[in-house]
């Protein structure tokens, strides 16, 4: 299934399972009026904290536009530190500007805030404790049409093997404004991801985020899933249509990957007895590796993971991506039926 | 730090400080004399009279002048300077590249040992975090220096030029880097492994201000350094070409790479200490 329009996904179900509706909105209670990309959610909440805290500082390698930065340039400009396309160079002056108080937040794309300088983030930001901010753009296959070159899949795994170092990916414009508030009162080095393209807003502008702890969006009884990023609204639509197949599943939207929230993985998983995990990541190293280490240390339990497959992306639109790389809500609902059955 | 340095005193200092090198690198077997012999009297120079520093370590070393050392393998000359300034007991330095030591094979912040502000160890990192700090230092309206130093070999790594044009482009000119220039590297002689051409000419090229000194000689040392500072605040970031002997100090291990990451044997420790008078008492 393509991301389809929310309203137009109701007004079908309504027409078709007029009880079904009822009940689904009753439950859920989760709709959108608009779609924003979250980058601008990092933006906007860079922007409050230029007014907010006077040691956040930001850096950039020449891509102020796409990281929907200009904002915070414009009014704090000697805040703001453009690096040119110099992303290691980058790293090393963030660490560096930590030494005398300031809160760095560095902007690129998810590619080259990671892979590009995993060895200047090791040694200069995550070994020796530095409180940098490391925030990540167009991270996954949602990038879209400039093909697999830009589109980091390996990111959170790189970045959670990493000690010290904390790993966000909030699901949407709100949620990416409310880490970027949060992050910046948080003491340590934090990865966060956020994306390109335009995507239901669906949590309340006004909920506070809080580092490491998961958020249960329906409760269900028959399956978990763990949703991340991009992902948690497939997830829901996911939900929508297993509801319809009588199947009741629990959402919870795990947006910090590290420190992983384990009590409400168990919790959930205790309750239902199967998983499904789903991130726009690899299958190595992300969100459903580090579910699977929970459960297999504490309540070994069937689990399906709806990530990229070892392999590479490619150029296309986001819809079309998700759907050819597996990340679609159907096959979320196949990865549940799957999961469902082996318990 | 005083008007004019006691190069006398400060001479004295470099020589138990050598002795500490080598006593180091002998105990476990393991590190980097070389460089840290040719590096002593620049080490001694900065600690005992350049650097405003607190040996009563304040990670953000605000209203201090700060070091960072990128060249992260000559630690046992800045672990033995250190606790000769008085950062830490000299005793200490037993624990020199040993289990449960703050004194790391190479140096970090995360055993929480005072004196050092970033981990370094792998190359071309060190000038980035330099210019950082002291685009801090701006921020906060510091008006003390930022110093690093740097090897030639890591001159190589690609970070540096980022760092180097990225300083000139935004006018730090707080910032005084060193590059011990003793052309040898691991595996040879620096023009053997990869040719530097003209150090002066491509930094001059970057927008620095270079300046050329001789790291062997404590007060031509510290006569440029002072000069050095004369010339910050004029929109310009500073670099000073310092030439070195590697391994100087001890004829048996003088201009040559092979000292680079190789101690000394017993004898070997013999012969060098015996060039090597003690100054200050062996810890």
């Amino acid at each position: 299934m393509l991301i389809v329009n929310y309203q137009l996904f109701l007004l079908n179900l309504a027409l078709q399972k007029p009880l079904l509706t009822l009940t689904f909105l009753l439950v859920t209670k989760l709709t959108f009026t608009e779609k924003k990309d979250t980058r601008s959610g990092f933006g906007a909440g860079l922007h409050e904290l230029g007014k907010t805290n006077k040691n956040v500082v930001a850096l950039c390698a020449d891509l102020t536009g796409s990281l929907k930065m200009d904002a915070f340039k414009k009014d704090f400009p000697e805040r703001f530190f453009q690096v040119g396309i110099a992303e290691a160079n980058m790293i090393g002056l963030a660490a560096g500007m930590t030494i005398g108080g300031k809160i760095p937040f560095t902007g690129t794309f998810a590619n080259f805030s990671t892979g590009r300088v995993y060895d200047q983030i090791r040694q200069s930001i995550a070994y020796s404790g530095k409180n940098v901010k490391i925030c990540a753009s167009h991270a996954g296959l949602t990038l879209g049409e400039d093909g697999a070159t830009h589109q980091i899949l390996e990111d959170l795994g790189m970045m959670k093997m990493l000690p010290h170092m904390t790993v966000i990916n909030p699901c949407d414009y709100n949620q990416t404004k409310a880490a970027t508030l949060a992050i910046a009162d948080y003491e340590g080095p934090v990865y966060l991801r956020f994306g390109r393209p335009k995507w239901p807003v669906f949590t309340p502008a006004d909920q506070k985020f809080e580092i490491g702890k998961a958020i249960t969006l329906v409760e269900g009884k028959d399956v978990s899933i763990f949703a991340t990023g991009h992902m948690v609204w497939q997830a829901i639509e996911a939900e929508a249509i297993l509801a319809e197949k009588g199947i009741s599943a629990e959402i919870i939207n795990i947006h910090t990957i590290k420190p992983l929230d384990e009590k409400a993985i168990l919790a959930s998983v205790k309750k239902t007895g199967c998983a499904v995990t789903a991130e726009e990541h690899q299958m190595n190293g992300g969100l459903g590796d580090s579910v699977a280490q929970t459960l297999s240390r504490n309540l070994p339990t069937p689990l399906e993971m709806v990530a990229v497959n070892d392999s590479f992306g490619e150029s296309g639109t986001p819809e079309e991506l998700l759907v050819k790389y597996g990340l679609s809500p159907n096959d979320i609902v196949n990865a549940v039926l799957k999961a469902i059955k082996r318990k | 730090m005083s008007a004019s340095p006691n190069i006398s005193e400060l001479t004295k200092t470099a020589s138990q400080v050598r002795r500490d090198i080598v006593r180091m690198v002998h105990a476990v077997q393991s590190g980097h004399p070389g460089g840290s012999l040719g590096c002593t009297e620049y080490f001694v120079a900065m600690y005992f009279h350049i650097l405003k520093h607190d040996k009563n370590f304040n990670a953000d070393g605000i209203g201090e002048d700060l070091f960072f050392l990128s060249n992260g393998h000559i630690s046992p000359v800045w672990y033995s300077v250190l606790a000769r300034s008085g950062y830490f007991s000299v005793d200490e330095l037993n624990t020199f590249r040993k289990l449960d030591s703050r004194l790391q094979g190479h140096p970090a912040t995360e055993e929480g040992l005072p004196g050092i502000r970033i981990a370094s160890g792998s190359l071309g990192q060190g000038l980035s975090a330099a210019i950082g700090a002291a685009q801090a230092k701006k921020l906060n309206n510091d008006s003390n220096f930022v110093y690093v130093l740097m090897g030639d070999g890591e001159q190589n790594e690609g970070q540096v030029w980022e760092a180097a044009m990225y300083a000139a482009h935004h006018k730090v000119d707080n910032i005084i880097a060193t590059i011990d220039f003793n052309r040898q590297q691991i595996d040879g002689p620096t023009e053997e492994v990869m040719s530097l051409g003209s150090l002066k000419a491509k930094w001059e090229a970057f927008g620095w201000k270079v300046i050329e000194s001789k790291g062997n000689d404590m007060a031509a040392l510290i006569s440029k350094i002072e000069e050095a500072k004369s010339l910050c605040g004029k929109g310009q970031p500073i670099l000073n070409l310092m030439s070195t002997e590697m391994g100087f100090g001890v004829d048996f291990m003088v201009g040559t790479h092979k000292w680079h990451g190789i101690p000394p044997s017993d004898e070997e420790l013999a012969n060098a200490l015996g060039q090597l008078e003690e100054t200050h008492g062996d810890y």
